[in-house]
């Protein structure tokens, strides 16, 4: 974790603008760039103006902490970027974020998604006794069984959330994999808190996870989120949490390479939306991939920016629930589901809850819903499987 | 002044105008070594007629506009040095027209250097522009009005002189087309057989007028592209070694770079060759022409050519290239700024010598890309200075040797490319007096209010 060096770093970008492009310069990658053109919304713009708040040459400000929190630290300017420190430019603005939260200096927004997790355990303020109340019997997690699923804040409340885990549930059962859930148990995985940049709460919340997980006797997880599946993966280990850690696209993948599961044939044209948690930061491209692909009928096309150079929804660092980005047609999710629906596809497939939420919400605004099924993996596969 | 907010708000819309400390911080200064100072709006019109609402505002409220590209020329030409408005023309981002029998492409002011490659390679992939080296974020018309250079530079002269055709709003407001597109609906010529009236704009930074829209010669995209390295240790010679190799009329692009970095490169002058062909034959003939144009060094043992290995081939070919902006990380620092004076080639030797001598006068990181203009005319030589943003007295050094760079530059017979306003003031120092009165009653004409861009090309 390069946090607590960025203040000795952060003065290095030179804000020659790479970070706003894809690979091909087509367009604009950089989400709050592509929302707001002012430089000042893109990485360099960022980075220039915390390093003028460390010098004193700009006060905080509410815009300020919009800027910094506009970011979805979706990684584009990491992978764009042609200068050395470019693999620590997320930890930067994640390290800023955290000079603000220990300095007090929090947007407000950003401040109820806090207040919410702390308090709730989800930055919904939902209670945690409904945290399983969409689950409709699955059983929790017991000793001897293979893996852990961990549903997550967006699985467990968000009705989008909570059809992709139905989904998923279905097709493990269906499959005769070995699993259960923690139901009320659950807490929120921090990868959103962590991204925030409120490491004191983020720490307290993987050591809670990591003892009942301990507890549990949990070897192997399986996540429904590629948020959660990137904090596990990624930062759990720092706090001693070792577990073998799966994105269900994984898990899905090889149970149709074994045959375990056989999608019946489909009619569809399909586009894949890369979850920037599964792809940029953790290089996960294939599985979803070979997922559809596997489905017979179905023909599935790409979008021009696609893979290191996929749009991200606009959903990362709690923006699905901060929402900073949102209002206008330039707006990450609405500019996305435009650029799906001019492959020619009919659906929109994703693998992430965050995507699946944001996108629906953007399909709607662009009128595009009657045209543009918003669909996760696992309930394009759950409707193809002969009914139990 | 809110008057003038609510005003371009009405204009642009709520979004696309901003006062806040944030906007005004970043849009008040460049990642060169120029002093900030801050606009008091940054606005981003998405339209010719926006432009033309915003400026005749800003000549009813007497209040300074800076039109903004990429911001990447270094030399702080997009600082408002009086305030006022920041126009940030990226908005302004439609390719309108190719016209592929005609070889141009009509683009808005904001499409930028990337995207337009972007756009010919999936839809007109044998045709091409001249891209220069800075980052892609950098305008088409930006690099046209100061008359930037490219990879066809030096078949092609300044990507300036590729211009076939401007949109322009007057500093007066008035909405004008200069070139063919003034009288026809196509685009291939910025002045003959007309008056050349390009040049009312194209070098001002601004200071004249807002440039909305731009034609673009492009040029044919052979199917092979490939790189040669020639070495010499013998900087006397660069000349002549230039002379030759644009004789044969077989290259693209010629580049000479000097670095310290690595110590091996230490006293070694690169010159790179970039040659084009649609076949392997073509390629092999010019390869063959260049070879034997410096068969004579290789005889007397004074430079040679080196394999180009695969690992270096993509960062050479690269357009633009990546390398360019990472010398700002050289030092760890985020910064480097350049002087690149348009200068007579036989000049090379003593310009590098006064390179090298100011780096280690100031004690800092140089280098240096030299790109030859025009089919041998002229050089652009690049005194490129790296430098620490949190090390103050690193930036001091850094300018002053850029300053006696610049002095330097003019008293060998150098023009200074995209000076800086104190740049501005020495060669208007040095400048025929009548030019100069011409110059005057051009922007007086142009600009009656003194509104554009205010500080640049300012007669005294």
């Amino acid at each position: 974790m390069q946090q607590k060096d960025y203040a000795s770093q952060i003065h290095r970008c030179f804000r020659c603008g790479y970070c706003k492009f894809p690979t091909d310069y087509s367009s604009f990658n950089c989400p709050s760039y592509r929302r707001f053109r002012f430089d000042s919304y893109s990485t360099g713009g960022r980075l220039w103006l915390v390093y003028a708040w460390l010098k004193g040459e700009i006060e905080w400000s509410e815009h300020l902490a919009e800027i910094l929190y506009a970011c979805t630290t979706c990684k584009n300017c990491a992978e764009q970027c042609p200068m050395r420190f470019a693999p620590d430019i997320v930890d930067w603005i994640v390290g800023a974020r955290s000079d603000m939260v220990e300095k007090g200096k929090i947007q407000p927004r950003v401040a109820r998604f806090f207040e919410a997790v702390y308090s709730y355990g989800n930055p919904f303020k939902q209670l945690r006794s409904d945290r399983a109340a969409w689950a409709n019997g699955t059983k929790n997690y017991a000793p001897g069984d293979e893996y852990l699923l961990y549903v997550g804040c967006l699985g467990s409340y968000d009705e989008n959330g909570q059809k992709m885990a139905r989904s998923l549930i279905d097709i493990l059962n269906a499959s005769t994999v070995s699993f259960g859930i923690l139901g009320k148990e659950e807490d929120c995985c921090g990868n959103e808190i962590y991204m925030l940049g409120e490491t004191g709460l983020f720490q307290n919340l993987v050591e809670k996870n990591c003892k009942k997980f301990k507890e549990l006797g949990v070897k192997k997880i399986v996540t429904l989120s590629p948020h959660a599946y990137n904090t596990m993966k990624n930062n759990y280990p720092t706090f001693g949490g070792n577990f073998e850690v799966y994105h269900y696209t994984k898990i899905l993948s090889d149970l149709i390479k074994k045959n375990k599961i056989k999608p019946s044939r489909a009619k569809a044209k399909i586009t894949y939306q890369d979850p920037c948690f599964l792809g940029r930061y953790n290089n996960i491209y294939d599985e979803p991939r070979e997922i559809l692909q596997s489905i017979p009928g179905i023909e599935l096309v790409e979008m021009e920016r696609n893979r290191r150079d996929a749009f991200c929804c606009g959903g990362g660092s709690g923006n699905f629930v901060t929402d900073l980005l949102a209002g206008s047609m330039d707006s990450p999710a609405r500019v996305r589901v435009r650029e799906a629906y001019e492959t020619g596809a009919n659906t929109l497939a994703v693998a992430c809850p965050s995507c699946l939420t944001m996108l629906t919400d953007a399909a709607k605004a662009e009128d595009l819903d009657d045209k543009l099924a918003i669909k996760d993996i696992s309930q394009i596969l759950k409707e193809l499987l002969p009914a139990r | 002044m809110s008057d003038v907010y609510e005003a371009l708000q009405k204009i642009v819309g709520e979004d696309y105008v901003s006062n806040r400390a944030e906007e005004r911080y970043f849009y008040g200064r460049d990642p060169g070594l120029m002093p900030p100072h801050e606009p008091d709006y940054v606005v981003m019109p998405k339209t010719t007629e926006e432009v033309q609402e915003i400026i005749k505002l800003a000549n009813r409220e007497k209040v300074p506009v800076t039109p903004k590209g990429g911001g990447l020329a270094l030399t702080g030409l997009v600082i408002p040095l009086k305030g006022g408005i920041v126009m940030d023309m990226k908005r302004m981002d439609m390719i309108l027209e190719v016209n592929e029998k005609s070889r141009y492409v009509i683009v808005e002011a904001g499409v930028t250097h990337g995207a337009l490659k972007s756009y010919l390679q999936k839809h007109h992939f044998h045709l091409r522009h001249s891209i220069p080296d800075s980052p892609p974020i950098a305008t088409i018309v930006a690099n046209a009005v100061i008359h930037g250079q490219g990879r066809l530079t030096q078949q092609r002269g300044f990507n300036s002189d590729m211009v076939s055709g401007l949109e322009v709003v007057l500093g007066t407001g008035e909405i004008c087309r200069i070139g063919s597109c003034a009288l026809s609906s196509q685009w291939f010529s910025k002045g003959p057989p007309l008056p050349d009236l390009s040049g009312l704009f194209l070098g001002w930074f601004g200071s004249t007028g807002v440039i909305t829209k731009l034609g673009m010669k492009l040029y044919p995209c052979k199917k092979i592209r490939e790189v040669m390295l020639f070495l010499t240790d013998k900087v006397d010679l660069v000349p002549e070694i230039i002379r030759k190799l644009t004789h044969t009329e077989m290259v693209e692009d010629i580049v000479v770079a000097a670095q310290p970095i690595p110590p091996r490169f230490e006293g070694i002058v690169s010159i790179l060759l970039f040659i084009t062909g649609d076949s392997e034959e073509e390629i092999e003939f010019k390869r063959r022409m260049a070879w034997e144009a410096l068969m004579v060094y290789f005889e007397s043992r004074d430079g040679g050519f080196v394999s180009v290995t695969p690992n270096m081939k993509p960062a050479l070919l690269a357009m633009p290239s990546k390398d360019t902006a990472k010398f700002a990380d050289v030092s760890k620092g985020g910064g480097f700024e350049y002087s690149g004076p348009i200068a007579p080639i036989d000049k090379y030797p003593a310009y590098l010598e006064k390179l090298e001598e100011l780096a280690l006068k100031y004690k800092l990181i140089y280098a240096s890309a030299t790109r030859v203009i025009d089919g041998g005319h002229s050089m652009m030589f690049s005194f490129s200075y790296t430098f620490n943003r949190a090390n103050p007295d690193e930036m001091k050094r850094a300018k002053v040797a850029l300053d006696e760079a610049a002095e330097f530059a003019l008293e060998e017979d150098g023009v200074i490319w995209k000076p800086n306003i104190n740049e501005q003031q020495m060669v208007m120092e040095r400048m025929d007096q009548n030019t100069l009165i011409l110059m005057k009653k051009v922007k007086q004409l142009l600009d009656p209010n003194g509104i554009m861009n205010p500080g640049n090309w300012e007669v005294k």
